[in-house]
């Protein structure tokens, strides 16, 4: 309970933060040239000014900004995020529709990073300075170092055009219709680049954080007591150092949640998955900035939660916090 | 000049230093190896590398010279990755030294509004930036900086909270030194090494973050840049897939010695957390 009123606090205390993103981008965007008429009179193909005009107070973009702002913010408490008139659908039904795969890809790269850069990073620090560890740290070095849209690209050309093992992109084969497990077999093979080419460089930051923290906990001295005692190192390693290595690790889950879904805006547009990233890609390119507002406000909501989930487990795996609440 | 010697030892920033160099060294002698625009046609569309001796790295799509343009593009990532770099350290050192020395309101507000940036994922405020002012060379310069600015400025105010009660401040304090003397005179060269080697960081993410834009055609179409190329270059993927990989692969040396020089000058600069 303590732990949940902790993290409960947290919470609240981005509610702040919140409404300071949506008030600054909304301002941000009346700055914007051309507005959502514009956009839908140039999807119909032109029309006279007292259209333009009919439709503008339809929109209520007549009135002055900070009245627009009011109600925005007060259609938003409703949980109504506007109109998009490029999809002819509200905004929140546009991005329902284009969460899944985002979460989707964002799980499944997050806990490929998460298991992979663990189990580097403790074999690189259990061998300090000799050749797994400069292997690995140098690997390590590489993908930070390597743009995720070029080696989705280069990934494709190697796995799908030349050895024809996956599919180049899309979320799942339109061809044949499946069902049950078929089904989420064909997802799975259609996430398997996807998920790679975004965990790449967060598996790159995750083992170099578990190697150093590895490092710092190993020489702390319940370690030196553990062996003392006489358990064999495996045991060592698994019981004790582990689990309070692994707090820096859950630490940064939260930090990089924004970075990785600004990285899945990039990934799927390279294998054109039909997720929130590409949607926000997309609405820049067709100006319409209402679902770009959504997109805005859904990614704050998402980094929000993850945050609080790792807070959450934060106090799980470290007693001590919510103990000294 | 200790610190230079510990730089030196280090084989990986030795390395870093050199590839660092030798992508200046491209940026430099652009205009002089290619005197003509990169971004002219130059032959016959989708050339091999290594298959004429004119286009040593073959041409793209529309027959532009690859080398040319990697040359070119060096320049480009050099000047968004630099410039971006140093608006983002100013702004981080700007709010982070008001930050941590005031404390109270100002760093309330102040820390709130960091929180704001760090919650919306940058790449995604980045395209909103470039949604409302256009993509040129300028603005999406400026907006590369603009989204970077939280974490050195989250650095700086740890490192202003640490140095404000220290002695020396106090003795500045008493000789009646205004704030703005103290903040600039004799906190700041203290708290900077730090924030200096981490603008290394920064700059390697704006590079990376640049030519993420670029690759979806949001960013400048009309200068030679290595994102840009390797989005053409998606469109001829399956056979000439060699358009795009060159490019990633300067993209990849740039940013790996970027880090590489971040990592030895900070080895250097703190010689004690080496061990670790």
């Amino acid at each position: 309970m303590r732990i949940l009123s902790l993290a409960g606090r947290r919470l609240a205390a981005s509610i702040p933060t919140l409404f300071l993103i949506l008030i600054g981008v909304f301002l941000l965007l009346q700055l914007a040239p051309g507005d959502t008429v514009d956009a839908l009179m140039a999807q119909m193909g032109g029309g006279d000014a007292a259209t333009a005009e009919a439709l503008r107070k339809f929109y209520g973009l007549n009135l002055s900004v900070p009245a627009q702002l009011g109600n925005y913010l007060w259609h938003l408490v409703r949980l109504d995020l506007g109109f998009s008139s490029i999809y002819g659908k509200p905004v929140a039904t546009v991005i329902l529709e284009r969460l899944p795969p985002t979460i989707l890809l964002m799980t499944a790269s997050l806990s490929f990073a998460f298991f992979f850069g663990l189990v580097f990073g403790v074999i690189a620090a259990r061998g300090v300075n000799r050749w797994p560890d400069t292997m690995i740290s140098t690997l390590g070095l590489i993908f930070y170092a390597t743009p995720s849209f070029w080696f989705g690209l280069m990934a494709i050309v190697v796995f799908s055009v030349y050895l024809q093992w996956l599919p180049p992109g899309g979320f799942e084969d339109i061809g044949t219709v499946q069902t049950g497990i078929w089904r989420v077999l064909d997802i799975a093979a259609h996430l398997v680049l996807p998920t790679l080419t975004l965990g790449l460089i967060f598996l790159a930051i995750y083992l170099r954080i578990m190697r150093a923290s590895m490092l710092e906990v190993l020489n702390l001295d319940f370690v030196r007591t553990a062996r003392a005692k006489g358990l064999d190192e495996t045991h060592v390693i698994t019981r004790h150092v582990l689990r309070n290595a692994l707090l820096p690790m859950v630490t940064l889950i939260g930090l990089q949640a924004g970075t990785m879904l600004g990285g899945s805006v990039v990934v799927e547009s390279v294998f054109s998955l039909p997720g929130l990233g590409r949607l926000a890609y997309e609405s820049v390119v067709q100006r319409d900035l209402n679902t770009l507002l959504g997109i805005v406000f859904v990614s704050a909501l998402l980094v929000i939660s993850v945050n609080f989930v790792v807070d959450l487990l934060y106090a799980r795996l470290d007693p001590r916090i919510a103990a000294e609440g | 000049m200790d610190a230079v010697k510990r730089y030196f030892r280090s084989p990986a920033a030795v390395i870093g230093l050199i590839l660092l160099l030798l992508v200046i060294a491209m940026a430099i002698s652009a205009g002089v190896l290619y005197p003509r625009d990169p971004l002219a046609l130059a032959g016959r569309p989708l050339i091999w590398p290594f298959s004429n001796p004119r286009f040593l790295l073959g041409t793209d799509n529309s027959g532009r010279d690859i080398a040319a343009q990697i040359f070119y593009g060096a320049r480009i990532s050099l000047l968004i990755g630099g410039v971006a770099t140093v608006i983002a350290i100013l702004i981080g050192i700007l709010v982070g030294a008001f930050a941590g020395y005031y404390g109270g309101w100002v760093d309330n507000v102040l820390m709130r509004i960091t929180e704001a940036f760090q919650t919306l994922p940058n790449f995604v405020l980045l395209l909103v930036l470039v949604a409302v002012f256009g993509s040129t060379l300028t603005t999406v310069t400026i907006a590369v900086g603009v989204v970077s600015w939280p974490a050195p400025a989250r650095l700086t105010r740890a490192e202003f909270l640490s140095l404000r009660n220290r002695e020396f401040v106090q003795a500045g304090k008493t000789l009646g030194m205004k704030d703005v003397q103290l903040i600039l005179g004799e906190i700041l060269p203290n708290a900077l090494p730090p924030v200096i080697v981490y603008a290394s960081v920064v700059m390697a993410v704006a590079i990376l973050l640049e030519s993420a834009l670029a690759f979806l055609r949001l960013s400048d179409p009309n200068v030679a840049s290595w994102g840009n190329l390797i989005g053409l270059g998606r469109d001829v993927l399956r056979v000439q897939w060699y358009v795009s990989a060159i490019p990633g692969i300067a993209i990849l040396v740039t940013v790996l010695a970027v880090s590489l020089v971040g990592q030895g000058l900070n080895d250097a600069l703190n010689p004690r957390l080496k061990s670790r």
